[in-house]
Parts: C-alpha cells; structure tokens; sequence
C-alpha cells in the first residue's frame, strides 16, 4: 500500500510542474464555458415551456463541468503509449508491485493533478462574475464531495481500461476515439442529462457515464435530492467495481499473449 | 513550381496515409470512432431543438446550415494543415532544421507532414447536413448563391488555416504549441455553427473584428438563405466577407515567414 501511495504522490507531483499549461487550460476552458452559457441561454429565451432544469441550474452544471473537465475520462497516458511502443513495457513486468494496481494508481494522479491545478481558478472566476451558484446545501456540499471521489476512481477505471487497450491497438486511438464519443454524449458534458428526452432517461440511469459528472453535479445544486445519495452512489459503486474487473481480465489476457516490440 | 509542389504535397499525403495503415485495426476504429463522435455532437444539436422549438427564432434547418458550412471550412483547413500540429515538438526536438535545408518551401513540407484521413469524416458529415438543410430550406441554388457558398467555404477554410499557422508560428518563440489558441479554433468552430445574433455583442465583435470567423459563416450564410440578417448588415457587406478569410491567411503566412527568419534551433 505504501509504494502505492509514494507512486501516486510522485505522479502527482511530476504533473503538477505543468503550471503554465494549466493556466492556459483554465482560460480555454472558461472561453469555452461562456459560448455554451451563452448558447444555452439563447435556448431557454426561445421557450416558455417549462423545463426540466432551469436556467440557472444549467449555467452551475456548465461551469462545474469546465472546472472538473479532467475528470472525464478522455484520454490516454502518453506516457505508457510511449513504453508499449518502444517496448520498455517489459521494465513495468518486473516492478514488485501490482500491474493493474500501479497503472490504476497512475490513472487516478492523471485525473487529480489536472483538476487540483484547474478547479480553483475557474471556480472562484465563475462565481464571482458568471453566476455559478453555492452548493444547495451543507448536506448537498458534503454528497457532491462523496460522489466527486467515486467520480475519480470511476474515470480511473475507464481510463486504465483503455490504458490496457493499447496493449492490443499499439497506438490505442482508435478505441479511445470510440469510448471518447461516448463519453461526450452520455456523461452530460455535451448536454445536461436532465435536459435528454424522457424516453432515454432509463437507459442514461443505466449507463455508466453519468456517474462521471451528472451524478456529483445534481447532488450539488440539490437537482437530485440529497436522500437520495445512496442510489447514485451505489451505481456509481457497481460500475467502478465492473470497470476494474473487466481492467484486470483483459489486462491479464493481454500479458500472457504480449510480444515486448523493439529493443 | 507550383504544380510541383501540388504533386509534392501529393506524396507527402500518400505516405501519410500509407504509414497510419501500418495500425490496421486502430485505424478503422479510430474511422468509426470519428463518425459517431461528430454524428452525436449533430444529435445535441437536434436534441436541443426537439426540448426548445427555435433558438431565438432560427429554425433547425438554419443552424443546420451554418453547422454544414463551418464544419466543411474547418475539415478543409484541418486536413491540409495537421502538420502544424504537432509543430511544437519539431521546434524542441530541433527537426525543423532538416526541413529548413530541404529546397522547398518550409510551410508546404509541414502542411504535408501528417493527413489524418479522418478528417474526410467531418467533411462529408459537413457536405451531408448542408445538403439536407439547404433541401429543406428551399434554397434557390442560382449561380451567385453558389459562389457565395463557394467562397464561404474557401474563405473559412483559409481562415482556420491561418489561425493554425498563427498558432504554430508562436512555437518559434515559445517552443510549445499553445493549447489557448485552441480557444479561437474549436471555439470559434463551436461558435460559428450557431447564428451571431445569439451572442452577447462583445463577442460577435470578437469574432467579427479579431477572429473574423462570422465573416466566413454567418454573413454570407444569411445571404445565401435569403434572411435579412437580424443584426443589420448590408447585402454587399454579406457578399464579400469571405474574401477577409484570404486576407486572414496572407497575413498569416507572412508572419510565419517572420517566424522563420528569426528561429534559433534548440540544436537537440
């Protein structure tokens, strides 16, 4: 346990050292934000209908989604990419620690250092001028942080699945590309879930993606009622534990068929 | 010399290609991947008119139209000038200097350097949904529209071209490619697919003055559909916007060949 812990507190160090990427992650990400508020706006002029998330729940969920961006699970660590290219893949075989473990590890800094660096700035600017609003509550504060965590382990999850993809694809693209298309669509980032037709409600219950954002995100703006926690974090639960399973199938699948390329 | 490089530019997609085929299965994933991924960022759009009926009193088929158009500009630009991409890492790692000794013009080898073929995915999504809008808008195609479209389409795609080489250029000076410039490319993609009267005027002027991606989009779109635009431009202004794109794309090339002069090889 202890080597894992000095792993992911050295990769979270070590990505940490992007401060100037992170900076201009922040501006590109509140730029973003405004079109889609402004976007969204325009949309709620357009109708007197009642919807099922107002306005101002909307702006909070697009402002949330821009300052916890690096939680979806999007993309590939570069780094391992590079080491299952170049074979030096065969070096992780003989850590003394648990591959999937340490891989998961890894994923888990991946997703954190980004967000610690990011969250700060982008909230304390969308609050003071872009009408983000407080949790709802104490106890809507408290079931957004219970669900933020369960949110990273489950990106983790996703994204050390496609991690292990790689072993296969080499340049790991391509099923990346597919699970990013996904992800996009169903997590809420494109979308708030609440806003899809109700018809697809049942299917976006089930899916996996909206433990991501949507679930942390409506708990925090009171959306989904703070009783209601252990639901969502049950599926959320259940989706880490399939992720991880499913990880550690293909990943022992992919090291009793893995062909060390190069020298 | 210029057919020249036309054929050169040929060869360097050829190879391209032929060196992304060498990852079959990642490659035809990676084809599909791209196909649901533009085709579910259309059925946001489709969703969200399904929820409100209008936005602002522009109908499906008009936003459809300027998602079309700007979506074939951006994957014309973005497929003739992915090289520049990944131009920050031929800074720091000193590769440039090889190009630098070849006879041939500097932005033409890095144009050339990489062609995702994925790119012909957003293209013909682009072509799709403007044909489909433009049946159901009833647009008369008469020879102007056409070349309006025409130079709609060149015009935007020179300017997303520009603004690519503008980004690269500053990887002379910074060594790295500038994600914040992604702010005035994807952005000003994501922008331009919905009509500027929907924004706040500060940033319509933005994009009007700075980045003038309206001017290859929105302007001539309202021409083209026949639609008096809400914002008050003049007929003439709407016809010859485009030609800015152009312009945009000169400067920017000239800046790159200041770029140029001035680089100092990392020597790595």
């Amino acid at each position: 346990m202890i080597s894992y812990w000095a792993l992911l507190s050295a990769r979270f160090r070590s990505l940490l050292q992007y401060r100037s990427a992170a900076i201009a992650g922040a501006v590109t990400q509140v730029f973003w934000g405004l079109i889609r508020v402004m976007i969204f706006e325009a949309f709620y002029r357009s109708s007197t209908q009642p919807q099922p998330m107002n306005i101002q729940d909307v702006t909070t969920y697009i402002w949330l989604s821009q300052a916890f961006l690096i939680l979806i699970p999007w993309s590939l660590d570069v780094d391992l990419r590079n080491l299952i290219r170049t074979g030096g893949v065969g070096y992780e075989l003989v850590r003394p620690v648990d591959l999937y473990t340490y891989w998961y590890t890894r994923a888990i800094a991946g997703h954190t250092a980004p967000v610690a660096l990011r969250v700060v700035p982008i909230i304390l600017f969308a609050a003071a001028f872009m009408s983000l609003q407080p949790p709802a509550s104490i106890v809507a504060a408290a079931s957004f942080v219970i669900t933020l965590i369960a949110a990273v382990l489950l990106s983790s999850a996703i994204t050390t699945f496609l991690n292990i993809t790689m072993l296969w694809t080499i340049s790991g693209e391509g099923v990346a590309i597919i699970m990013r298309a996904f992800v996009n669509a169903f997590s809420g980032i494109l979308v708030p879930l609440p806003l899809f037709p109700e018809w697809s409600q049942p299917m976006m219950n089930l899916l996996p993606f909206k433990g991501i954002i949507d679930t942390p995100f409506r708990l925090y703006m009171g959306h989904i009622p703070a009783q209601e926690l252990p639901i969502h974090l049950a599926h959320q639960l259940i989706w880490i534990a399939i992720m991880i399973l499913l990880g550690r199938w293909i990943l022992a699948r992919g090291l009793r068929k893995l062909v060390v390329q190069g020298g | 010399m210029m057919l020249d490089s036309i054929r050169l530019y040929g060869r360097y997609i050829e190879t391209s290609v032929k060196s992304q085929m060498q990852y079959r299965a990642s490659y035809a994933m990676m084809t599909f991947g791209h196909l649901i991924q533009s085709g579910l960022e259309f059925i946001a759009i489709l969703l969200l008119f399904d929820r409100f009926g209008n936005l602002e009193g522009w109908q499906l088929y008009e936003v459809a139209f300027l998602h079309g158009l700007v979506n074939i500009s951006f994957a014309i630009a973005d497929g003739a000038t992915r090289g520049f991409d990944s131009f920050g890492n031929m800074v720091k790692s000193g590769d440039f200097d090889r190009l630098l000794t070849r006879p041939r013009s500097t932005a033409l080898q890095i144009a050339g350097h990489e062609l995702t073929l994925r790119r012909i995915v957003r293209l013909t999504q682009g072509i799709a949904i403007l044909l489909w809008a433009s049946l159901a808008l009833d647009i008369a195609w008469t020879v102007p529209n056409l070349l309006l479209l025409l130079a709609a389409i060149s015009g935007g795609a020179a300017l997303f071209a520009g603004l690519v080489i503008l980004q690269a250029t500053l990887a002379f000076w910074t060594t790295e490619t500038l994600e914040i410039m992604n702010t005035v490319t994807y952005g000003g993609l994501e922008t331009t697919q919905y009509p500027m009267p929907i924004y706040r005027s500060w940033f319509r002027r933005f994009f009007t003055l700075v980045v003038p991606l309206a001017c290859v989009s929105y302007f001539p779109a309202v021409a083209i559909m026949g639609i008096t635009d809400p914002l008050g431009s003049p007929l003439w202004f709407q016809y010859i916007s485009p030609v800015i794109g152009i312009i945009f794309l000169i400067v920017s090339l000239q800046i790159w060949k200041i770029g140029v002069r001035y680089y100092l090889s990392t020597g790595s």
